[in-house]
């Protein structure tokens, strides 16, 4: 049994596995509930001073084929529960569960004194740590919240410093995908005196329409507004924007993880890549609180099999592989091998290449079967894994390595030594 | 599914030839239809006789464009509503399906008939008339290989007219196939379908008796057989006249036009025969509430010619199965039958089909007590029409240019069963389908010539 227990800026937690600030965390019976299940922490729903008003519909789906709830997307704000009603529950949680992380999340108007006296409030129940919610992209940003402020170096780093003047705990600052570079905002916060950052938060979506009314997905009375994007689709994107953090020294704080995290070999993933901890909330809206038993298991099984004590070994183990196209070996040469055996004669690795690709698949009638054999030229193979990609049968096409007999050479490697030369070549 | 009691309440009856196969649900149907591959150049469409475009109907089932799924399907199967309940699918596409390796193989018959009923229930209008050209085509009988010329031959602007002898279009689909496989509605679609183009039906119109075939070959451009097989044979033994012997064919026929008889209740029923229309007998007869129900064949079950999906059914229904032995006469009492006497068989050398010969073992007669006896034992051949329109034949069989259905007389064409000989195509729907789309072509084909070298 590998030690789960991680650590994350000071705020400890059982396990990584906690439960984004979002609906599953409305209420004190929700996280109860959850903590019941097995989530080692929750950040509550988004607090504020003024609770606000909501609509209906706020929810959406993509769903692909027949996967359900590929991707996710909501129209809802922050809680639209009285502060005071929020924080005598958040104390009788901490009451009951002293040894979990809960932390509060916070979105008030920009202004100093509005800041400080909801920390104040807050700290007061006895939370674990605060998460400055500068992400949400709807409703809360039209009023000058959010993503309104997640998207504003300057006001990351001002509002971060408001809440460091008075929080006695650590401060975790939750980042918007929607912006151009998520380094910039993440420094923001570190230069604010932030403890952590986490990410990411939604992103900018819209869900779609419906083909028979033409209005969009969804819709309120007729009209739709763009809503926050999360789910399994988004995980991509936010296992980027978290790398691209981890690699930042300029950034340089611990890291909570969130976007599209579904089973526990996404949360390793993000471990790997930089992370201390995950937040997870699609899938738990999607399955209920039950999931965590098999991500917490599976993670466990996982570190033992490969022999790992601790769960915080793996933090940010995989993150000095992620670099810029420029550091790739330009000499580094695979090509597609298909496995006759294991074939089962669909010919998609066919039409793949044939139609999208480098044309280097072949169908050849064998002579001595009659059948039809799929066939790699491999000089022609340009290894872009296509072919594996479409491939309904694991583990039958291979991308092989094959030897060039030159050194290692990097396109970066490759310019410095042209200019050395004093050549001069455009060639990408 | 053999019952105990004497009497059933009709109801029960009806309930009984209820189709057996229940559609798929609708989401049932979409994941299926997602986990089809999408294979390129997939083998299902090779092994499918009117080559259907599978993977695209398919994938149209997954992206919800099931107007368009059923026009993929039928536009290369006039009667693919049909063919998605009575196709051998386990040796056709499905046994084709690459999947068969890694998973199990797409339910390709049922999607066929997700998307098929789809266009049923909303009385799709799939296919349009061509400009008419100003030729005449007749065609002889409205089964599957009549009906899928037809829709051909309208399509590309022909005056089509088909006789047909019975009252209604589909041919065996319609009579001959068991309502609890193929209801009457769906034939019956498809027949519509190829009605909506324009083509004339001239129904209880026998060729031959009712108008000349002579008049048609003068009247028309071309004529097309498409007239099937002809009647269950005598078996040539004692007692065959007795009240009680039916034959399989009208016998299913009854069950699909008339009032369904409770003659069979709790009583005894010899099946002779062990093809599909034999399994069809059998299993109508346990269904109609007969007592016991026996198939007798000469040789054994790797010789018979039923599909092994309609003999795992029949023997679910109850019925049971008696190889080697052969019919050698039928006792009666005041007209009625009692009994049949028959005679136990071995297999000899093989014949030249490559089916080894039954031969009856000396003394070894039987007798089992019967109160009816059900002739299975194949079709005859329309030999009267064929010689009424002074085609050569072999065996009854017309004599057909390959790849074009010209027989030995110019402008007369002939598809379907009546050509069907054993070891050369198989005797499914869809075979016929497809030789009647071919046929028409052929028919354009020759005639287009015809005009050009004028």
């Amino acid at each position: 049994m590998a030690d789960l227990r991680i650590e994350l800026a000071g705020i400890k937690s059982p396990n990584p596995f906690w439960l984004a600030s979002a609906p599953p965390t409305n209420s004190g019976y929700q996280v109860m509930r959850a903590f019941e299940a097995g989530w080692g922490g929750a950040v509550w729903k988004t607090l504020t001073d003024e609770p606000i008003i909501n609509v209906t519909s706020r929810f959406a789906a993509l769903h692909y084929g027949s996967q359900r709830v590929v991707g996710f997307n909501n129209i809802e704000l922050i809680t639209d529960r009285p502060l005071d009603v929020n924080l005598k529950e958040m104390a009788e949680v901490k009451k009951r569960f002293p040894r979990h992380a809960l932390i509060a999340s916070l979105m008030v108007e920009p202004k100093r004194e509005k800041w400080h006296e909801i920390v104040k409030a807050v700290e007061s129940v006895g939370v674990d740590g605060l998460e400055l919610n500068f992400g949400c992209p709807h409703g809360m940003a039209e009023r000058g919240m959010g993503s309104a402020v997640g998207q504003h170096p300057d006001l990351v780093r001002q509002q971060t410093e408001w809440v460091k003047e008075v929080a006695e705990t650590p401060v975790i600052v939750k980042l918007t995908p929607n912006i151009t570079d998520i380094r910039f905002t993440a420094r923001a916060a570190r230069e604010g005196g932030a403890d952590a950052i986490s990410l990411i938060n939604t992103i900018n979506s819209l869900m779609g329409v419906d083909l028979d009314t033409w209005l969009p997905i969804p819709h309120v009375d007729g009209r739709g507004a763009h809503g926050g994007y999360c789910g399994p689709a988004v995980k991509p994107i936010a296992l980027n924007m978290v790398a691209e953090c981890a690699r930042d020294p300029l950034v340089g704080i611990p890291i909570s993880g969130i976007g599209g995290i579904s089973t526990w070999r996404d949360a390793v993933e993000f471990l790997l890549m930089g992370a201390s901890g995950v937040q997870v909330c699609t899938a738990a809206m999607h399955h209920g609180f039950r999931i965590v038993e098999d991500m917490i298991d599976g993670l466990n099984n996982y570190l033992d099999q490969k022999g790992i004590t601790s769960v915080m070994d793996i933090v940010g183990k995989s993150v000095n592989t992620y670099s810029d196209w420029g550091n790739l070996n330009l000499n580094y040469k695979i090509v597609a091998r298909i496995n006759e055996e294991k074939c089962i004669n669909c010919n998609k690795c066919h039409i793949a290449c044939e139609d999208a690709s480098h044309q280097c698949i072949d169908i050849i009638r064998d002579a001595q079967t009659d059948k039809l054999r799929v066939v790699v030229r491999e000089e022609d193979c340009v290894g872009c894994n296509l072919c594996q990609i479409v491939c309904p049968v694991d583990g039958t096409i291979q991308m092989v390595e094959v030897p060039i007999g030159k050194p290692p050479l990097t396109w970066n490697q490759r310019q410095a030594a042209l200019s050395a030369n004093g050549s001069c070549s455009n060639e990408g | 599914m053999a019952r105990e009691q004497a009497f059933i309440p009709e109801k029960d009856l009806y309930a009984n030839f209820q189709e057996v196969v229940p559609p798929l649900k609708p989401k049932e149907a979409i994941d299926e239809a997602n986990r089809c591959l999408f294979c390129y150049d997939a083998p299902c469409i090779k092994a499918c006789p009117t080559g259907i475009d599978i993977p695209s109907f398919i994938k149209k089932i997954a992206t919800g464009n099931l107007y368009g799924s059923a026009k993929t399907i039928m536009e290369s199967n006039p009667v693919g509503a049909s063919c998605a309940r009575v196709c051998p699918t386990s040796e056709l596409c499905e046994g084709a399906c690459v999947l068969n390796d890694a998973s199990r193989p797409i339910r390709i018959g049922q999607l066929q008939r997700h998307a098929t009923d789809w266009a049923i229930r909303n009385q799709a209008v799939l296919f349009q008339s061509g400009e008419p050209n100003g030729r005449k085509v007749a065609i002889v009988g409205a089964g599957p290989a009549g009906l899928s010329a037809a829709r051909e031959l309208a399509r590309l602007g022909y005056e089509v007219t088909v006789y047909e002898a019975k009252e209604k279009a589909g041919g065996l689909n319609t009579y001959g196939i068991v309502s609890f496989r193929l209801p009457q509605e769906i034939p019956l679609w498809e027949a519509e379908q190829v009605e909506s183009l324009g083509v004339c039906f001239r129904y209880g119109v026998k060729v031959g008796v009712d108008i000349p075939a002579q008049e048609l070959v003068d009247r028309y451009d071309s004529v097309l057989l498409a007239v099937g097989m002809g009647p269950v044979p005598r078996l040539g033994i004692e007692g065959e006249d007795l009240e009680g012997v039916w034959e399989a064919i009208s016998f299913i026929e009854d069950t699909k036009t008339k009032t369904l008889t409770t003659d069979l209740t709790g009583k005894k029923v010899a099946v002779i025969g062990a093809g599909n229309t034999a399994i069809d007998a059998a299993t109508c007869s346990v269904r109609l509430g007969a007592e016991k129900v026996q198939i007798f064949y000469r040789r054994t079950q790797k010789e018979m010619t039923a599909y092994d999906f309609e003999y795992e059914f029949a023997k679910q229904d109850g019925v049971e199965f008696r190889w080697k032995v052969a019919p050698k006469r039928i006792l009666g009492t005041g007209g009625k039958v009692t009994g049949l006497e028959l005679i136990r068989m071995e297999l000899g050398e093989p014949d030249e089909k490559g089916r080894r010969r039954p031969i009856p073992i000396p003394d070894s007669e039987f007798i089992v007590e019967v109160d009816y006896v059900i002739k299975a034992i194949g079709q005859e051949r329309q030999l009267s029409l064929i010689d009424a329109f002074g085609l050569v034949h072999r065996n009854g069989v017309p004599v057909v240019e390959e790849g074009t259905y010209r027989t030995s007389r110019a402008n007369v064409f002939a598809a379907g069963d009546c050509i069907f000989e054993v070891g050369k195509t198989d005797a499914m729907v869809v075979e016929a389908a497809e030789q009647g789309k071919r046929a028409a072509y052929a028919i354009h084909n020759a005639l287009e010539e015809k005009h050009r070298s004028h």
